[in-house]
């Protein structure tokens, strides 16, 4: 069989393509695995290549193409982000802890995605359980960003952007706890979104931070994301924070008149700390929205400078919960001949961890310990009470807030790796939409420095439709969705 | 020195849900190993708790039949440590708001006082698992299917002053569990366990001394040995010099001894926070008002109606409401007796206990039902036998020799009530015994009973005995 080259098409574009039979499920995922085997792989984006399952659910989809079943997204291939349990296939989460583990069961985003008809062709390489933004965290190795082999993807679902900006992937699963979609889509200059917290249902996503973590779709457009979230939202009973909300038809919604829609500016997003090119870049896009008839205002959200703090405290406590069931000895790493009980534990977490989620896990115990309670963890949560009523007064005046998704785009490998504050405050614009539990979006917007910046868009609970409208209109008019890597275009 | 003993119990009760706490699996006891554990109770990675929402109904249950206050919001926490039969590393429980709190329990004390016992919170929590250690070499076996089994952990406050106190409490909460039909308290399989809080201190001082906390106490004989055997530790310590140490200890109920686990300096801080995989438990009135209509008639209140309605005295309608068994079956043989609440009585705690406790059965397992008892019952009240030939006849029954009117038949039993029957009997006696019947109309009143007795043993017992007593004074005076 002939390989076709349809790397660069959208997910919408598949979808089309393949109702009109101008190729198959297989011709597809035989082109996307050979760019994955092939000048893909220097990036490191996968951990797993599930090539024999992917060719089976591809000629599947044919197949209930031919009888006339097919959906939507039938046949079009998707990789999963490290982190999501698949049924037989090794789910690693980025770590040598669990480097051998093969879920019994199918997390329930995979779950959606298979109905959907989607052909899953890998997991994507990730932060250690999802804890870092530049993806060097990884047991399997640093993710390199295509459009700059020496620099960082982002992270924590670095694998996931790579894949997507590198055209190996048409769309990737991913999830955020404080930015690990918005920041790497943002670095490697695609769209990504986080959804409202509670919006997909956590069920199978290997958990770091639980009140925090949220899945989401990572592709090349705004369109495209809505149609993968159409797929992958839903009430789940088996997530008790799931929320039993209908789920609406964002791509029906896309076209959307923006004339007199209310932007806030917040100002603590445009102080120090942002790296000019990157201002210069958002304002261009305030331009464009202008253009677009929106109106802008500027707002405050004045515990913004509490939101790395707070998140800091909060997420390390549930992750050192969270962790506590990788002890050696029913699943994951197990280390050579304990002598005992304490040795069994200590070698088995000592070995299969590596440095920064070690960090963590001792942070967020020592927040949680006896007599620290109170000072830490009880102090940081009022301070998320008052980030999240910032925010909903500020939906009070505006429909939605903009601004950069990261200050700085993509840095060096190595560069930051010795300095974990500095690399904390590459979420410094997401992290508070975390905190407060809302929908929030990355959106190519340019270039600085020769590298991608992501816009951030964020919007009000379950606001998911406003965001996705807000980006399609931009990317109608912007083609900074549409670039590629030039090594890989 | 005179010595004030102070206890307080932690019950943990098994809740009888079909499924687990958090999770979908099989509550059920004595499956093979790991059978009846699903993905979320191995704490498989991704997996995520689902509270069921019986195990709050029953913990409703349960605050409302001892006056506490149900939250309108209770949380449940994680209870962070590592044991191998702990599968998440933490235990799902309820730290700073249990589900209910601040209620009581009357105790009815042997002199006929009353004593109450303060409940400080009871609490639902997830069960762990059990380490197996028998038919292991060199290794220790992890059983799971008992992990996130549901949990009422009920707390009281330190009111009980002696052994017996602190069993005639768990006595009464055990008895509760079980009449509301949340926990099938059985304590052989661990459904119903407690660990004893128990420090003493000087007579007429109101400081709580340093109290030891005793665990592994899954029989009212092993509570009542344990903190005995605890206060004479204690006070032996503190007699030749020395101070209590707060600490856990086990109870060796082999050796009859307790000893030390763990000092309170080798405690685990449990980083107690709000699990936030679980929203909070939101409560309304409009719920605790349905499970307020499913509640059964409570121990206590069915005493005072059996005293009113069946005219017992305190003590028979005590012992007859201390299990909802026991009571279900006593009121079916007043029904099957025409309402013989009164002779009913006699026999559920006479006859039948004394047979239930001869061969060790429970009161489910008597091999008489209700029925038969109550129409055994009916047949002494119309005079069909004696109360004396009944208890032949019970035996009979319990034997499996069928319904009272057929055991009475075969046997031959059935009273001489025929005065011609009973004439003829009596002029036997008398004739057989001229010197007696000389001495008694001499004014030897007291030989009556002699010629009862010798009619009684001619008639095989069948005789009724107040129409004999009648024939034979009148015969005599004659």
């Amino acid at each position: 069989m002939d390989t076709v080259s349809v790397h660069d098409k959208t997910v919408a574009e598949l979808a089309a393509g393949l109702a009109a039979g101008t190729y198959s499920s297989e011709e597809l995922t035989r082109d996307c695995l050979q760019r994955i085997n092939g000048i893909g792989s220097e990036l490191n984006a996968f951990v797993t290549v599930a090539e024999e399952h992917a060719l089976t659910a591809a000629r599947e989809a044919d197949r209930r193409r031919a009888r006339g079943e097919a959906g939507l997204l039938s046949g079009i291939p998707l990789a999963h982000k490290d982190i999501f349990c698949t049924n037989g296939i090794r789910t690693s989460c980025g770590s040598r802890m669990l480097d051998n583990f093969i879920s019994p069961y199918d997390a329930h985003v995979v779950e959606r995605m298979q109905t959907a008809g989607m052909v899953m062709l890998g997991k994507t390489n990730m932060d250690e359980f999802a804890m870092g933004s530049s993806n060097e965290n990884s047991f399997y190795g640093p993710v390199k960003n295509p459009w700059d082999t020496t620099a960082v993807p982002g992270g924590s679902s670095g694998g996931s952007a790579a894949a997507v900006a590198a055209r190996l992937v048409p769309a990737a699963t991913g999830t955020d706890t404080g930015g690990s979609i918005r920041q790497p889509a943002a670095m490697c200059g695609i769209t990504g979104l986080k959804p409202t917290y509670g919006r997909v249902s956590r069920y199978g996503m290997i958990a770091f931070a639980s009140s925090l973590d949220q899945a989401g779709p990572m592709a090349r457009s705004a369109e495209d994301c809505a149609l993968l979230l159409e797929a992958m939202a839903g009430f789940d009973s088996r997530d008790s924070t799931c929320v039993n909300q209908p789920v609406p038809r964002y791509s029906e919604t896309l076209d959307a008149d923006l004339k007199g829609l209310k932007i806030g500016l917040p100002k603590e997003y445009f102080g120090e700390g942002l790296d000019a090119e990157v201002a210069r870049v958002v304002d261009a896009a305030i331009e464009e929205y202008r253009k677009l008839g929106v109106e802008f205002r500027e707002i405050s959200l004045r515990n913004t400078h509490l939101a790395v703090p707070a998140y800091y405290v909060i997420a390390p406590a549930e992750c050192s919960s969270n962790l506590s069931r990788f002890d050696g000895v029913r699943f994951g790493h197990r280390c050579e001949n304990p002598r005992d009980l304490e040795d069994l534990y200590k070698r088995s977490r000592g070995e299969g961890f590596g440095a920064e989620v070690k960090r963590r896990i001792l942070v967020g115990t020592y927040a949680l310990s006896a007599g620290y309670y109170d000072a830490y963890y009880l102090k940081a949560q009022k301070v998320r009470r008052l980030i999240r009523d910032d925010f909903l007064a500020a939906f009070g005046e505006v429909d939605a807030i903009l601004g950069p998704t990261s200050p700085t785009v993509a840095f060096n490998l190595g560069e930051r790796s010795d300095d974990p504050v500095k690399m904390y405050l590459s979420d410094i614009y997401t992290i508070a939409v975390n905190l407060a539990g809302l929908p929030g979006m990355s959106v190519p917007a340019g270039f600085a420095h020769g590298r991608p910046v992501g816009l951030q868009l964020i919007g009000n609970h379950f606001d998911e439709a406003r965001l996705l409208n807000m980006a399609h209109r931009y990317q109608q008019v912007t083609d900074w969705h549409t670039r590629a890597p030039e090594a890989f275009a | 020195m005179q010595w004030e003993v102070v206890i307080g119990l932690e019950i943990h009760a098994q809740l009888a849900t079909r499924s687990k706490i958090f999770s979908g699996a099989s509550t059920a006891y004595g499956a093979e190993p790991n059978t009846q554990a699903c993905a979320v109770d191995l704490g498989l990675p991704g997996v995520l708790p689902v509270l069921n929402a019986e195990a709050v109904n029953m913990a409703i249950k349960f605050g409302l039949a001892t006056g506490c206050t149900v939250a309108p919001r209770s949380v449940f926490a994680r209870k962070n440590y590592f044991y191998p039969d702990l599968p998440k590393g933490y235990q799902i429980s309820q730290y700073e708001l249990p589900v209910v709190h601040d209620g009581e329990v009357i105790l009815e004390l042997e002199d006929g006082g009353t004593k109450r016992v303060g409940l400080t919170r009871a609490h639902l929590e997830e069960d762990a698992g059990k380490s197996l250690h028998e038919g292991f070499e060199g290794v220790t076996g992890i059983d799971l299917n008992r992990a996130g089994t549901p949990l009422l952990e009920i707390v009281s406050e330190p009111d009980m002053r002696s052994a017996k106190e602190a069993v005639a409490y768990m006595r009464k909460v055990h008895s509760l569990v079980r009449y509301l039909g949340i926990c099938d308290g059985n304590m052989q399989e661990g459904s119903f366990r407690c660990d004893a809080n128990v420090s003493i201190r000087p007579k007429g001082s109101d400081k709580l001394g340093t109290r030891t906390e005793l665990k592994n106490l899954n029989s009212f004989r092993f509570v009542e040995r344990a903190i005995n055997y605890e206060v004479e530790r204690q006070i032996d310590v503190i007699e030749s010099g020395g101070e209590v140490v707060q600490e856990t200890r086990l109870y060796d109920s082999v050796k009859h001894e307790t000893r030390s686990m763990r000092t309170k300096e080798e405690a685990n801080d449990y980083r107690y926070f709000p699990d936030p995989d679980l929203l909070p438990v939101e409560i309304t009135e409009a719920d605790i008002e349905r499970v307020r209509a499913e509640l059964p008639e409570l121990p206590d209140a069915k005493r005072l109606r059996f005293m009113e309605q069946y005219q017992l005295s305190a003590y028979d309608a005590s012992l007859l409401t201390s299990a909802r068994e026991v009571a279900d079956y006593y009121e079916s043989v007043v029904t099957a007796s025409g309402g013989e609440g009164k002779l009913a009585a006699n026999w559920v705690n006479g006859e039948l206990t004394a047979a239930l406790n001869r061969d060790g059965r429970d009161i489910g397992e008597s091999p008489v039902t209700p029925e038969s008892l109550g129409a055994l019952v009916a047949r002494i009240v119309d005079d069909t036998i004696s109360g004396k030939i009944a208890k032949d006849v019970f035996e009979a029954m319990w034997n499996g020799e069928g319904e009272p009117d057929a055991v009475i038949e075969a046997r031959g039993l059935k009273q001489v009530t025929d005065t011609g029957a009973l004439e003829a009997m009596v002029d036997e006696v008398i004739a057989a015994n001229p010197k007696q019947v000389e001495q008694y109309k001499a004014g030897k009143d007291k030989l009556l009973g002699f010629f009862v007795g010798q009619c009684m043993k001619a008639s095989g017992g069948k005789a009724n005995p107040a129409q004999l007593n009648e024939l034979i004074r009148k015969k005599l005076a004659d």
